[in-house]
């Protein structure tokens, strides 16, 4: 083995997911049989390098929020396995359960639903610094205040109570219960879908801050295209559990190789924009109990041939232009 | 929306004067007489030692059923010769222990499993949760009835029994609050913040919990009073010579015939304790259930209450306008606060046109549009101002049968979330049908075959099978076809579509954006579209009023005002949105919040977050002035403003 | 649908054997020897060992409970000591009584309650809401007992309008009119709590459903106010009042205890309380197996019923 080469590839790399499948449901019945299983997330593989912001964009159901509880360990994947700068999500947890949490740390979808509505702010932000930490009580006096300053929010707040603060201020408080241990990778779950497009900017901006001044790594989800594209260096387009297509924002954007990820580029509304690529009533996702043989996107694909009803596209089937640009397809819009 | 708005509203109004827990209380003036009734008894009952009573137990054959009011005994004899008002306060005493006792012990174990299954779910929940229904296949009172079989009569196996019956009934609710909250999202961050279960559960949990513990154990202490009385009654319970209010019902109804006081003393102080008890419990439950509080859980009427003075009802803007919305107010009153959540707007929309109502939550968007037929819930809300004609017809002063007959008829409604608007227990093809006949006098063969008509006009595929599918059955976006199709069921003139899109995919979305922009050229009906996306407008508006704290600040036709925004908060509102193909636009986000609508500034809403605000935009009111053709701003120095445009 | 109910009565039969075993426990349970508990302190040795013997009682827990089971399966429930006749055809000839007596009170409950509930919702913080209000919390206040013996007071000793107590007269009657008088007060007795419990119920799901968007829905289709009432609100709220109402049958159930003590109604619940007090524990182990088997069945009715009203659950 060339050991230089493996030390770069791990320093550039912070977390490796690979294989990763997720099964809802499916269990053994008191009766013989199984309930029905949904493949929530299907053989999905990912690298997440250092610094970067990589985004997961799909509709509901795709499996992107799966796949971030899967990242945080909020929940185990039912087969393959995540690493996490070398080191099994799986091991980690036996050997310490806080481990994961210093290092990867998240962000909800709902800012105030995230907060226990009988805790003060102060302690709803000391739990993650009495919990994975080890300050003392003046350190944590002193982190809190560091912390209120790096979200902007006035230090009186902290003995506040969550439904006293707008949805905007309950999400600054949410990233800076993340940012509480220093973790590396923090994973944003949809983290503006529920604020007024007013406050959106507002917190898209304060994250693109935070990431410059702590060095941190973002796993970015969101069903918004035009959000991901102005945050995420690399973007992962997901259909029905499994990746559609992956490569750098700017090539994935000007240049989509798969045919879904055009679809949702020209049904994407923009300001100024008059007419909007509209499919047949038909067109809906496959049933997730009863899944297809082939390319779960082929019924509403006007591409498709027999090939694509009947087997399934590997993720990189179809290599792009650029580097590290690949897409699930038989019959890419752009061939290499 | 609406109502979310409003409670959000009512959450800020809370901030400034919460008033304490014990002082609403008070506010409530029949749990207030629950207490001090509850007080009194608990107070004669612990005194009872102390008290100048002659003891409940000494037999005096000679003095035996002497009647109410008889001298040295105020409430008379029993059988035995006993003082009745004695025996009555030794009984309460011995009552009111065993029923606070069995309440205290099951609310402490029935939580304790309730709390435990509801956590950890899985295995644990399914074995602790069979065991409670088995036990809750008894009748309740019959498994009472059993343990004191086996155990044998006795004032404290009573007490057991009773205890035991209800923890099931315990750790039920507590079981079924504990599984919604482990779902929460707080308590996937407490894990996140490296909480371990047993913390999870007692310290984040359980505060939760906690309220609902109260509000059970105060509903369920009368209950078991009642209980153990009952079990008394039977002699079950309290052996004599000790009494309780039950076995002294008990023995006295031996009598009943000859000295009716002798249970009617005691039936009377049951009646009255466990009354004081339960008022008091309903007022500590108006208090703690966050359903309760606040009156959110009143009843909205038919039609928006109209409360405007007769005589400044302002006249049509006069030309061909379908719907002509003059100077709206819209007000909610929720406790002693008015909210403005709209105040004074005017609208115009031509047949065939598309009208877009553009602003953030609480702009007063939705309000605006609900008020136009009597939509918004009355209590809390009204229309306080200005009026709505309809092809020349005021609505507000419409009879009520008029105002049915056009909902749904020439104007149809189309909401937001397509789940929550369709009746989840009627088929689509019945809510549909009954859209259509509401209106038409048609057969029942003739009215299945409009609905399958309507189905297909709105490309629903194999529309005949479809009418029988329930809402659950369908995905979003055939669900708000449905929702389209009925209203378009009477070829209304004019449609109000409420935030259609928002709860939908974007490639569903974009399905339906080109089904209404098609219908309504097919049919020439007007659209009033509400929502907060610049880019949705685009799609499918031809005007946009843009709307902030309750007022319309620009207006004007949809390119004009993308390309070229006048009003400040317009400008900001485009820039601060990324938008798809320029990822190196600058986010421009406008700082600060809209104001709260019940404390308006002077002078511009905007001004405290507008960067080119001056003095003059903080006094007097300002008026929406024309800026060109088919273009009026309300601001004293708009933007953009290049004198060749 | 017929597939659903047929797995909900297959459902229903672990529950079935789970009573059993309850059952059979709390009759194990009874502390020193069960022989002398049931024939009481004066039994000579012999007969000890004899029912001991017939009992089976010699044998461990489990094959005791086999046998019981066994012959529960034969449709012998043992013997009554104290009555001296089979335990079944006792419980059976009582249970028939207390069914009528129950039955007619649940009916009471859920219309009055329903009726209740909905006035007062429809009406709120009105005056009719009001009243409605405080005679449902008089109601779930008022000891079942007491108000019964009120009630004989006043309609049977002062004004002599029924009968205070059986269910038939003793002489001339047996007809159904006859059957009817003498129902009418522990019925009425036995629904007042019911009803109370089943109109708050009522009251807080309708407020509750007042509110849902698919009203509003209703309401913008131009629905006359009485149809978004009777029609779409009152059937989502009634399907949250059926499983109350199953659960209700068990409290009037419970109830029939003091109402057939007070009235002296000859039902099982009258049957339960004597048989307590003679340590008839046979018969008491009949009786509530019988009553817990007929509420298991109720409740699954009440489970059918919500779920025929409400597709989602199916």
């Amino acid at each position: 083995m060339n050991d230089g080469r493996k030390k770069t590839s791990g320093e550039d790399t912070l977390l490796t997911i690979s294989g990763v499948e997720r099964i809802f449901g499916g269990e053994r019945r008191l009766f013989g049989g199984r309930a029905p299983a949904v493949h929530a997330v299907q053989s999905l593989s990912l690298n997440v390098r250092k610094g970067e912001t990589l985004g997961v964009v799909g509709e509901s159901g795709c499996g992107k929020s799966t796949l971030a509880r899967l990242v945080v360990g909020l929940d185990d994947p039912t087969s393959g396995k995540i690493v996490f700068d070398g080191e099994n999500l799986a091991d980690l947890a036996r050997k310490d359960g806080n481990a994961l949490a210093r290092k990867v740390q998240y962000v909800f979808q709902d800012p105030v639903a995230s907060l226990n509505p009988r805790k003060t702010i102060r302690t709803i932000l000391e739990a993650p610094l009495k919990h994975l930490t080890d300050l003392d009580k003046d350190g944590r006096e002193k982190r809190l205040t560091e912390l209120l300053q790096a979200v902007n929010l006035a230090p009186e707040f902290l003995e506040r109570y969550p439904h006293e603060f707008s949805g905007g201020q309950a999400q600054r408080i949410g990233i800076a219960r993340a940012l509480a241990a220093g973790p590396e990778l923090i994973v944003l779950d949809e983290p503006v879908s529920a604020l007024d497009v007013s406050v959106q900017a507002q917190v898209l901006n304060l994250l693109d801050d935070l990431k410059k001044t702590f060095g941190l790594t973002y796993i970015f989800i969101s069903h918004d295209l035009s959000v991901v594209e102005s945050v995420c260096d690399r973007v992962a387009v997901m259909y029905f559990g499994r990746i559609a297509e992956l490569g750098p924002a700017q090539s994935l954007f000007e240049a989509p190789m798969h045919p879904y990820t055009d679809l949702l580029m020209r049904s994407a509304p923009a300001p100024g924009r008059h007419e909007l690529m509209a499919e047949d009533a038909s067109a809906e996702l496959p049933d997730p109990y009863n899944p297809p043989a082939g390319c779960a996107f082929a019924a509403r694909c006007n591409r498709k041939t027999r090939t694509c009803l009947d087997n399934l596209p590997a993720s990189d089937q179809a290599p792009g232009p650029d580097s590290g640009h690949i897409a699930a397809c038989y019959h890419p819009l752009i061939e290499a | 929306m609406t109502n979310a708005a409003i409670s959000g509203k009512g959450r800020q109004a809370g901030k400034s004067a919460r008033p304490g827990t014990l002082s609403l209380l008070l506010n409530n003036t029949l749990a207030t007489a629950g207490l001090i009734i509850l007080i009194a008894v608990c107070l004669l009952a612990l005194a009872a030692p102390v008290l100048p009573l002659l003891n409940p137990d000494v037999t005096a054959p000679a003095n035996r059923l002497l009647p109410i009011f008889s001298a040295g005994h105020l409430l008379g004899t029993d059988h035995l010769g006993r003082d009745l008002l004695s025996r009555l306060i030794w009984g309460t005493r011995v009552s009111l222990a065993v029923g606070v006792s069995a309440t205290i012990i099951a609310a402490v174990f029935g939580s304790v499993l309730g709390l435990v299954a509801g956590y950890a779910g899985g295995r644990t929940d399914t074995v602790i949760m069979r065991g409670i229904d088995m036990v809750m296949a008894f009748p309740y009172i019959l498994l009472a009835l059993a343990i004191v079989a086996v155990l044998g009569p006795g004032l404290l196996n009573a007490l057991y029994a009773i205890a035991l019956v209800n923890i099931p009934f315990f750790a039920r609710n507590i079981r079924g609050i504990t599984l919604g909250l482990s779902r929460r999202e707080f308590v996937d961050a407490a894990r996140l913040s490296g909480k371990s279960p047993a913390q999870i559960l007692f310290v984040e949990i359980l505060p939760n919990v906690l309220p609902v513990i109260v509000i059970t154990m105060s509903t369920t202490v009368g209950w078991m009073i009642l209980e153990t009385a009952g079990l008394s009654f039977l002699g079950l319970g309290a052996q004599p010579p000790q009494a309780d209010l039950g076995s002294m019902l008990g023995e006295g109804r031996k009598i009943l015939f000859t000295a009716p006081h002798v249970s009617i003393v005691p039936g009377v102080m049951i009646f009255v304790l466990v009354m004081a008890i339960n008022l008091l419990g309903d007022g500590v439950r108006d208090i703690l259930d966050p359903r309760l509080r606040a009156g959110s859980l009143t009843r909205p009427v038919a039609r928006t209450a109209v409360l405007r003075n007769p005589a400044d009802v302002p006249a049509p803007s006069g030309d061909e306008n379908i719907l002509d919305v003059r100077r709206l107010r819209t007000e909610f009153q929720i406790g002693g606060t008015v909210y403005h959540a709209v105040g004074g707007v005017d609208l115009a929309l031509r047949q065939g046109e598309c009208l877009g109502i553009v602003g953030e939550s609480g702009s007063g968007k939705s309000v605006t549009a609900m008020s136009i037929m009597g939509l918004v819930p009355t209590p809390p809300g009204r229309i306080a101002g200005g009026a709505a004609y309809l092809e020349g017809e005021d609505l507000f002063a419409a009879s009520d049968r008029r105002i049915r007959d056009l909902r749904g008829g020439s104007v149809a409604y189309v909401f937001q979330d397509p789940l929550s608007t369709l009746h989840p227990l009627f088929t689509v093809g019945n809510q549909l049908e009954e859209a259509i006949r509401t209106h038409q006098p048609l057969s029942r063969a003739q009215t299945r075959q409009k609905a399958i008509e309507l189905l297909s006009l709105v490309r629903i595929p194999n529309p005949k099978e479809r009418l029988t599918a329930y809402p659950h059955e369908l995905s979003g976006g055939m669900r708000q076809r449905i929702c389209i199709a009925m209203a378009l069921a009477n070829d209304a003139r004019v449609l109000i579509a409420d935030e259609p899109t928002t709860a939908l995919d974007v490639t569903v979305q974009s399905q339906i954006l080109t089904l209404m922009n098609g219908l309504r050229r097919e049919r020439n009906a007007a659209i009033l579209f509400i929502t907060h996306d610049f880019g949705v407008v685009s799609a499918i508006c031809d005007r946009i009023a843009v709307m902030y704290a309750g007022r319309i600040v620009e207006t004007g036709k949809t390119d004009d005002i993308l390309a070229n925004p006048q009003h400040p908060y317009t400008a900001k509102l485009i820039e601060c949105v990324p938008v798809l193909g320029e990822p190196e636009r600058r986010l421009d986000a406008i700082e600060g919040r809209p104001p709260v609508v019940n404390d308006l500034p002077d002078g511009c809403a905007f001004a405290d977050r507008c960067p080119h605000a001056q003095s003059l935009c903080r006094t007097g009111d300002i008026e929406l002035v024309a800026a060109g053709a088919n273009r009026s701003v309300r601001c004293l120095f708009p933007v953009n403003t290049d004198p060749s445009t | 649908m017929g597939a659903y109910i047929a797995k909900r009565l297959l459902a229903a039969i672990p529950v079935l054997f789970g009573l059993t075993i309850i059952v059979f426990l709390i009759m194990a349970m009874i502390p020193g020897d069960p022989a002398t508990a049931i024939l009481g302190s004066y039994a000579t040795p012999e007969n000890v060992a004899k029912l001991n013997r017939d009992l089976g009682l010699d044998k461990s827990l489990p094959e005791q409970y086999v046998i019981w089971l066994g012959n529960l399966f034969q449709g012998d429930l043992g013997r009554s000591y104290s009555l001296n006749r089979p335990v079944l055809d006792e419980v059976l000839e009582r249970f028939s009584a207390t069914l009528i007596l129950a039955g007619t009170a649940l009916v009471l409950c859920s219309v009055f309650g329903l009726l209740a509930g909905i006035v007062s919702a429809v009406r709120q913080y009105g005056w009719a809401d009001k009243i409605i209000t405080l005679l449902v919390l008089m109601g779930i206040s008022t000891p079942s007992f007491f108000l019964g013996l009120l009630l004989i007071l006043v309609f049977a000793v002062k004004l002599r309008l029924f009968p205070a107590s059986g269910m038939y007269a003793i002489y001339g009657g047996g007809d159904l009119p006859d059957l009817f008088h003498h129902l009418t007060l522990p019925a009425l007795t036995l629904s007042v709590v019911a009803t109370g419990v089943v109109a708050r119920l009522t009251r807080t799901a309708m407020l509750e459903v007042l509110r849902q968007d698919y009203i509003r829905t209703a309401r913008a289709k131009g629905l006359p106010e009485r149809k978004v009432i009777c029609k779409h609100a009152f059937k989502s709220a009634f399907v949250s009042v059926v499983p109350v109402i199953g659960i209700q049958a068990g409290f009037v159930i419970g109830g029939a205890v003091y109402i057939e003590t007070v009235f002296q109604w000859p039902g099982i619940g009258s049957m339960l309380v004597k048989a307590i007090a003679t340590r008839d524990l046979l018969l008491v182990q009949g009786g509530v197996l019988v009553v817990a088997a007929a509420y298991v069945l109720f409740n699954l009715l009440a489970d059918v019923v919500q779920t025929l009203i409400d597709p989602r659950l199916r």
